[in-house]
């Protein structure tokens, strides 16, 4: 079926003004970060990478990134692991309650994040795990097995199963069928899930909100925390960076998903 | 029985006894029995769901037996996990690991084995010479025709010296012509080999192709076991009958006595020299070279032979003569093959049927996969 000239112009600008209006968010952080006033004034006037520098070199900004990092790190870890068992579980389960374990585990996804961190800091009140590493850890856990959950089972459901048969028949057993044949070809999907993991517990501000203190404040929270104060530049510094850093490992993992997909 | 080809004899034996198998309620096997002799050619042939498969899964360990005895080479493998039961399997689907190239897939039962590298080298290239693959170690599974592949998943189940080989029906999803020349590509390296062979297959042409014995699977149970020539001469039951080759199967009312059985068949009457031993409503199988056609009314049948009326409905060239169905007057089809220089027919013409009453062989009715009475 071929477009008349006119249809064809009319979407190709239809969906330029939806692709605009998607990053339009990020098209205003990027210049207001190189702004030489102190102020959050879009458009910018002149250029300056001060807030960078200051992103850098101020202790509040560093140690927040770092936090981040350590969290996000830890959680990647625990969630791809747990994440990785779960979907390995539920795919082998032969009884109809599967269905329903995989939608329990699916619901951090679906629960308002507000209702959760009320839920989260009512328990870590009591407990004294508010502004903690692990109580970081742990809830944003929570938040990021979902997502590894669906990257591996999604793996998992591609993987032909007769090949571990095979293996069975050559002589392997349960765990170096694991090793050698099944892990191999669930790679992708394992460390998909990993890099999802990692941005869901890097970009968490919500649950973050309820659970942090002085002592323990992650990079959203910081950022947040700073622009209720002043207006100052370096939280669209911040921006940009995030920005980059999420979209490259997001970008990483659609690409290996992508692969594991077609084959 | 094995070849007389002198082999290593390093085949299993194989013992079945009394093996059932249930899936909750349903019975996939019930009471099977069959012995197979070292380096011998089993193939267990049946249609789908008649337990073929069940039995190869058992012998395999990728199932338990529910009850009964299962031998491998005179030692018990009942509760033997797969990974321990040293047998080679060649699945339908190939199997390949996808992850690793030709060589890779073929080496790694040897890996596992702890077979030291340069041994390992050289019995991958064995094997790979076996199934004539040599030039394809570095590729990918990927990389490959369907018939390749099958060839590379062969090597890589022999390459560690199985006594015991079993293949589901490994040319299943490969089209004809490759098909008839791997089956003597099979029939090859069995008698290069001398290990024990277990093949199944629904195509009864393959079977008798390739097996020094056949065991017929139905509904879960064995009909019969023997080499292809008892299997179509001396068939236990009607099913085993149909199943193995083309066949008329002739039903009506029964008549026995002393000196045979004869049947009514819509006015005209035939008769046979055999008694049915068992019970059951007896019918008669004739086997399409034994039946002979003659224009009707010719002289009445003076000469011992049975006939019957009919009339052509089918004329199928074979090149090397010529195959005819025909519809009796009670509506069945009857099937004749008749050699070049044969007088021949065409579609609607009358003629009589004519066979020996010693070439009809008497079964029990089972009334299964009846298509010619309605």
């Amino acid at each position: 079926m071929t477009m008349s000239p006119f249809t064809r112009v009319l979407l190709g600008l239809c969906c330029l003004l939806v692709a605009l209006w998607l990053v339009a968010p990020t098209l205003v952080v990027v210049p207001m970060s190189f702004n030489e006033n102190k102020s959050l004034a879009f458009p910018p006037k002149g250029f300056t990478l001060d807030w960078y520098a200051n992103f850098f070199s101020n202790p509040e900004w560093s140690s927040s990134l770092f936090n981040s990092l350590k969290v996000a790190s830890l959680v990647a870890v625990a969630a791809t692991v747990l994440g990785t068992l779960a979907a390995f579980g539920l795919d082998r389960m032969k009884s109809a309650s599967a269905g329903w374990l995989r939608m329990i585990l699916l619901t951090p996804m679906i629960v308002p994040g507000v209702v959760l961190g009320i839920g989260i800091y009512a328990v870590y009140l009591d407990t004294h795990l508010v502004g903690t590493l692990f109580g970081f850890v742990v809830a944003h856990t929570m938040l990021a097995i979902p997502f590894v959950l669906i990257a591996v089972s999604a793996s998992l459901e591609v993987f032909d199963k007769r090949l571990e048969l095979a293996a069975a028949s050559l002589g392997a057993g349960r765990w170096t069928t694991f090793r050698t044949v099944t892990m191999p070809l669930i790679a992708p999907g394992i460390l998909s899930g990993f890099l999802f993991a990692f941005v869901t517990s890097f970009d968490e501000i919500i649950v973050s909100l309820f659970i942090t203190s002085p002592y323990l404040k992650t990079l959203p929270v910081q950022i947040y925390s700073s622009i209720t104060r002043d207006a100052d530049p370096t939280v669209a510094a911040v921006g940009t960076i995030l920005f980059l850093a999420t979209t490259l490992l997001i970008g990483l993992g659609l690409v290996l998903f992508g692969r594991e997909r077609r084959t | 029985m094995a070849t007389a080809v002198p082999t290593l004899g390093r085949g299993a034996a194989i013992g079945i006894r009394s093996v059932s198998k249930h899936y909750g309620g349903f019975a996939a096997l019930s009471d099977v029995s069959l012995h197979i002799e070292p380096g011998e050619f089993m193939t267990f042939l049946g249609p789908s769901g008649s337990g073929k498969t069940t039995t190869l899964n058992l012998i395999a360990g990728f199932t338990d037996i529910s009850g009964g005895h299962l031998d491998v080479g005179g030692k018990s493998v009942v509760g033997v996990p797969a990974h321990k039961r040293n047998i080679g399997v060649v699945f339908q689907h190939y199997a390949l690991f996808p992850h690793m190239t030709v060589g890779g897939n073929v080496a790694y039962p040897l890996s596992l084995r702890r077979v030291p590298a340069a041994e390992r080298t050289e019995r991958v290239k064995r094997a790979l010479e076996m199934v004539k693959m040599t030039d394809f170690a570095h590729r990918y599974p990927s990389e490959l025709s369907g018939g390749q592949q099958q060839r590379v998943a062969l090597a890589r189940a022999i390459v560690f010296d199985p006594p015991l080989l079993l293949m589901d029906e490994p040319l299943g999803a490969l089209d004809k012509k490759l098909r008839e020349w791997l089956q003597l590509e099979i029939k090859r390296i069995h008698r290069e080999l001398g290990t024990t062979f277990v093949y199944v297959t629904h195509d009864q042409e393959e079977a008798l192709v390739l097996s020094d014995r056949i065991a017929v699977f139905n509904g879960g149970r064995v009909e019969q076991i023997g080499t292809g020539r008892q299997l179509y001469d001396e068939p236990a039951t009607l099913f085993v009958g149909r199943f193995i080759g083309d066949s008329t199967v002739l039903r009506g009312a029964a008549r026995s006595d002393g000196t045979g059985t004869a049947l009514t068949i819509a006015g005209e009457t035939v008769v046979t020299d055999k008694r049915l031993s068992g019970g059951g409503v007896p019918v008669m199988l004739i086997r399409p070279e034994k039946l002979r056609l003659q224009r009707r009314s010719a002289t009445g049948a003076g000469d011992g032979l049975n006939r019957l009326a009919g009339r052509i409905s089918e004329v199928i060239y074979l090149g090397s003569g010529s195959k005819y169905e025909v519809e009796l007057a009670d509506g069945s089809t009857a099937i004749v093959r008749s050699p070049l220089g044969d007088e021949s027919f065409a579609i609607g013409d009358p003629v009589d049927l004519l066979f020996s009453p010693a070439d009809a062989k008497l079964l029990a009715d089972d009334r299964s996969a009846d298509t010619t009475l309605t």
